[in-house]
């Protein structure tokens, strides 16, 4: 295949990449978007293996049949609850990659800057050998050098980039998926000038890319790359569960950054764009998220909470405890039912159970709807994701912005596993750590009853004065259990 | 420990303080349960319910006091009951502290420590206890039924073959627990309900429950502590005073609720606003056992004036609905022994540091506790500074000002972005500018797609621009050619996970839409 061909294959696969991220817009048009995504893909593979520059293609069809067996058994072995965990792990092998491909590319150059080397020795021969002699020349040749060392200078500052996003990516994921999946402690770890530490991280690496500028070669790049590294970790590490859906949308971003910062490294306008378009999307989606948890992007980025001023205000009152029976028979009686549900329905597998109960409620004539929250679950869309998977309809399962005017003149409110999202002290309380944060208004329903494990508080740690309320009754136990309690009690 | 409770002696008592209901959850409490025979006969609790709750069923009054260790009663004491407490008994009902110095002081001599179920301190957390507030809840719904059965026209307004029937309106003063419900009662019953209480915080609530506040126009908070009511200025009641003298001849049914804490009722419906009524109206009076708000109550009677109309001074509204009342009560006084049993072990636990249990203990160990000390924590809030409600053409401003800025801030992102541009294209090569160019497009059309993706989508949107992050595949295919061995290598492993990213985040984005169904 002719490199024109190839470029001509790049435009098309990049018009196929916008047309799948576009295509995403509503439910219907989103299954054919998908499928402009995989030929997108498909193309720009082929387009490149055909390409003048490959030429080991044993190498490249073993491994691209593992990957693609990897990556079949894990997209089918994975729960719907377990997706946040996925894509955090899927972000760290595009970090993994990047930081490969930039040191590849310190190793051995490109090609147009492999031959842009050789000409600069070349012409530095040249000039010893001219001496005075070329005195004519000797202003455009300076020029032409000038030139060239800028595009050395900026091939350079690529694969520094390059490995330094690619290897924060690699390490923010990897912690992210551990947080994630619960095999790392969510809450966020707060070392001792942790800003500190972080600033001299950057600053060591601004040294050691003027190092690798000066021609320190992987003596700057190895060292840059630990710091690099262990920056990634600590960044994720400081930030607390609560937080981790605006982590994983920041990951994401942060991966297209690094593919963009690889298609500056080897010159390749498609690897640009699709990496340009993943981390601005990655970018709105934490803006979103931020947004609908009223935090300075900031400073969910540098971690841990910022801005609790005072004492937080003093909850009077006790959580009163309620069996099925009665939640039942509340449901029974109601009209119009709304539910949160939130991270514990994930935890608990009750997405199905949910929607049966939801159906023999909307079977009875009653009008049950679904409230979401923005950042409900642990990753963007997470409820969204499980209750499709448990077949609630999508016309149903309402925004927070949709559904919270609604919620007093609804008779029953059920929140299953969400606790921060429906936290009055964002509205009541001014010294809240999540002061100002909008939430579902859930408390001015007739009742509220909450589906909870224990009496512990949410992942941020924050007291709820929603369980106090008069008309709350907390309904204790696993979510699963509870709903299923219920099941059997109405039919 | 056990529990006892006997048959009430009051005259015309109906109620049990223990329900078979009650007492099974009392004995998951750690107690043993027993009732004298025939406590909850009058309650429709027959002996028999209790046997089979697992109650103990003794002869004689005097044998359940030998028996158990609590006592728990609906009303409080009498002499001979009194007599029968020995040392280190406890007893649970109401008891009037403030009224019954007498009784105080023979419960002190006999060394009983006694919880007043009439002192359970008005905070969210003692609610579950609160006897008064399900009494007086029983007693305002009862109110209405009484009227409504000494009227004699419908409630609601109806327009008949045989002519048209006008609402009755109700004049409900006072609107405490009895006086909301009382609302509550008459309004679904078809009633006009105006309603009038000397705390202006209440409002709300009155229209809450869909009856009308009358407002009276007077610089006085009527609100003592605890959420009850304070006497009021002699001017405030003149003005009162005048509003109901108003409201007398328009209205057909007064039900008044007003009581202050440890007096007497005071007179609100004098005998000429009883004048002013019409023939056939009614006045139920729920603070006869205080004296009454109207002037013409009779305690434990119902009287017609003069002029026809009918006044109603029972004081024993919540007995005559015994089964009601006494599975309310119970349950408060289980509540009661709840908290006096963190352990649930059937050993009660009377910690003077807890505000509700403090606050309910008049004797104790030979000692009056009467009055306790003020409440730790004061249960009520503030009512809210209201925030002024802005105009259409302040918020018109506002957005038109908050437009500009967004553009202010538009035009200096552009300039700046604009400079960056112009330094970037004076010191960068051609090259990379040509790539720069492509970049910068990019990320302007990923910001414009991205905004538009649908909320609920937002984790497939993940997952999609996941797999298609695994298009730095293409970089590591540039690579394995070529370059040695190990480069060849790192390229090799890069392909092989860039694929595993492609295949897995294509197939889980397909997975999960398939999912979105339209019901």
């Amino acid at each position: 295949m002719s490199f024109g061909l190839v470029q001509a294959s790049y435009v098309a696969a990049s018009i196929l990449f916008i047309l799948a991220l576009g295509g995403l817009s509503n439910q219907e048009k989103a299954k054919r978007a998908v499928w402009y995504g995989i030929i997108g893909m498909g193309i720009a593979v082929v387009a490149t293996v055909l390409g003048p520059q490959v030429q080991s293609y044993w190498l490249l069809i073993i491994m691209v049949a593992i990957g693609a067996v990897g990556g079949t058994i894990v997209a089918q072995r994975v729960e719907m609850t377990g997706m946040p965990e996925l894509v955090a792990a899927l972000h760290s092998f595009v970090g993994l990659a990047a930081v490969f491909i930039g040191i590849n590319s310190q190793i051995s150059p490109p090609p147009e800057i492999a031959g842009i080397i050789q000409a600069m020795d070349l012409m530095a021969a040249n000039a010893d050998m001219a001496g005075g002699v070329a005195a004519v020349l000797g202003a455009e040749m300076a020029q032409q050098m000038s030139e060239f060392g800028a595009l050395i200078i900026i091939h350079e500052i690529e694969i520094f980039l390059g490995v330094f996003i690619g290897a924060i990516t690699f390490t923010g994921s990897i912690v992210a998926f551990g947080k994630l999946s619960g095999r790392l402690d969510g809450k966020a770890l707060i070392l001792p000038m942790r800003h500190t530490w972080n600033i001299i991280g950057v600053v060591a690496t601004f040294i050691l890319l003027i190092l690798f500028l000066n021609g320190a070669g992987m003596w700057a790049l190895i060292p840059m790359l630990l710091i690099a590294l262990a920056i990634g970790a600590h960044l994720v590490l400081a930030i607390g569960g609560a937080d981790m859906p605006v982590v994983v949308s920041m990951l994401n971003s942060y991966s297209g950054w690094a593919a963009a910062a690889t298609g500056f490294l080897l010159g390749n306008d498609l690897l640009i764009v699709t990496g340009a378009l993943v981390g601005s999307s990655g970018a709105i989606l934490s803006y979103i998220m931020c947004q609908a948890m009223n935090r300075q992007f900031l400073s969910v980025i540098l971690g841990g909470f910022g801005g609790q001023n005072g004492p937080a205000m003093e909850i009077d009152g006790e959580q009163i405890a309620i069996e099925a029976d009665g939640v039942a028979a509340a449901l029974e009686e109601a009209d119009s039912v709304i539910i949160v549900p939130g991270y514990g329905m994930a935890v608990a597998q009750a997405q199905q159970s949910v929607s049966e109960l939801t159906r023999r409620l909307r079977a009875a004539g009653k009008e049950v709807r679904f409230g979401i929250h923005p950042v409900a679950g642990r990753l963007p869309g997470h409820m969204n994701v499980l209750l499709a998977e448990a077949k609630v309809p999508y016309d149903y399962v309402l925004e927070m912005d949709e559904i919270n005017e609604d919620f007093p003149d609804t008779d029953v409110v059920i929140v299953i596993g969400s606790n921060d999202i429906v936290n009055p002290a964002a509205q009541e309380d001014p010294n809240s750590p999540i002061a100002g944060m909008p939430v579902l208004e859930v408390w001015k329903a007739k009742q509220v009853f909450v589906s909870k494990r224990g009496q512990g508080t949410g992942y941020s740690g924050i007291e709820n004065p929603l369980f106090f309320k008069e008309n709350t009754r907390m309904f204790y136990g696993d979510a699963k259990d509870s709903v299923d309690a219920l099941l059997q009690r109405i039919s | 420990m056990k529990i006892g409770a006997p048959k009430e002696i009051f005259a015309g008592e109906a109620r049990v303080a223990m329900t078979p209901q009650s007492a099974t959850v009392l004995q998951k409490l750690g107690y043993e349960c027993v009732v004298e025979t025939g406590a909850g006969a009058a309650a429709n609790f027959s002996d028999a319910d209790y046997r089979e709750a697992g109650v103990k069923v003794v002869k004689t009054a005097a044998a359940l006091w030998k028996a158990v260790d609590i006592v728990i009663k609906v009303r409080a004491p009498e002499p001979i009951e009194v007599k029968r407490f020995t040392k280190g008994q406890a007893l649970i009902s109401f008891i009037w502290p403030a009224q019954s110095a007498e009784l105080l002081e023979s419960l002190k001599e006999k060394g009983v420590v006694a919880l007043a179920m009439d002192m359970v301190p008005r905070i969210s957390r003692a609610q579950k206890m609160d006897a008064l507030s399900s009494m007086a809840n029983i007693g305002g719904y009862r109110a209405v039924v009484e009227a409504a059965n000494n009227f004699g026209r419908f409630f609601t307004g109806q327009i008949t073959a045989a002519g048209k029937v006008p609402p009755a309106k109700v004049l409900v003063i006072g609107a405490g627990v009895a006086g909301l419900a009382a609302i509550g009662a008459a309004q679904s019953m078809g009633a006009i309900v105006r309603a009038f209480d000397v705390r202006p915080e209440v409002a709300e609530q009155i229209e809450s429950m869909g009856a009308e506040f009358l407002f009276l126009d007077f610089e006085e908070d009527g609100s003592g502590s605890g959420g009850y009511a304070a006497v009021s200025s002699p001017e405030f009641r003149e003005k009162q005073l005048e509003l109901f003298r108003a409201q007398a001849p328009e209205v057909d049914i007064v039900i008044t609720t007003a009581l202050i804490p440890g007096r007497d009722a005071p007179k609100l419906w004098l005998e000429d606003m009883v004048a002013a009524m019409k023939p056939g109206s009614v006045i139920v009076d729920l603070a006869a056992e205080k004296g009454g708000n109207c002037d013409l109550t009779v305690p434990d009677e119902k009287i017609v004036s003069k002029n026809g109309v009918t006044v109603i001074g029972y004081t024993d509204f919540p007995s005559k609905m015994a089964t009601q009342s006494s599975t309310l009560y119970a349950n408060n006084v289980r509540h009661m022994l709840d908290d006096l049993t963190p352990e649930k072990d059937g050993n009660p636990v009377f910690d003077m540091e807890d505000d509700v249990i403090r606050g309910a203990m008049v004797t104790n160990a030979g000692e009056i506790t009467f009055p306790p000390p003020p409440l730790k924590v004061q249960a009520i809030a503030k009512p809210p500074v209201k925030t002024v409600e802005k105009t259409p053409a302040e918020k018109k401003a506002d957005e038109l000002a908050a437009m500009r800025a967004a553009g202010a801030q538009q035009t200096k992102l552009l300039v700046v972005g604009g400079i960056v541009m112009a330094v970037l294209g004076l010191y960068a090569p051609a090259s990379f500018m040509q790539h720069f160019i492509v970049f910068v497009l990019a990320v302007f059309i990923g910001f414009q797609v991205i905004w538009n993706v649908s909320h609920a989508l937002h984790t497939p949107l993940m997952a999609i621009t996941n797999a298609i992050s695994g298009i730095i595949i293409i970089g590591a295919l540039l690579q394995v050619s070529g370059g040695g061995w190990f480069v060849s290598l790192l390229a090799g492993i890069s392909v092989l996970i860039a694929s595993i990213n492609i295949v897995g985040g294509f197939m889980v984005t397909r997975r999960m839409l398939a999912m979105f169904q339209k019901s």
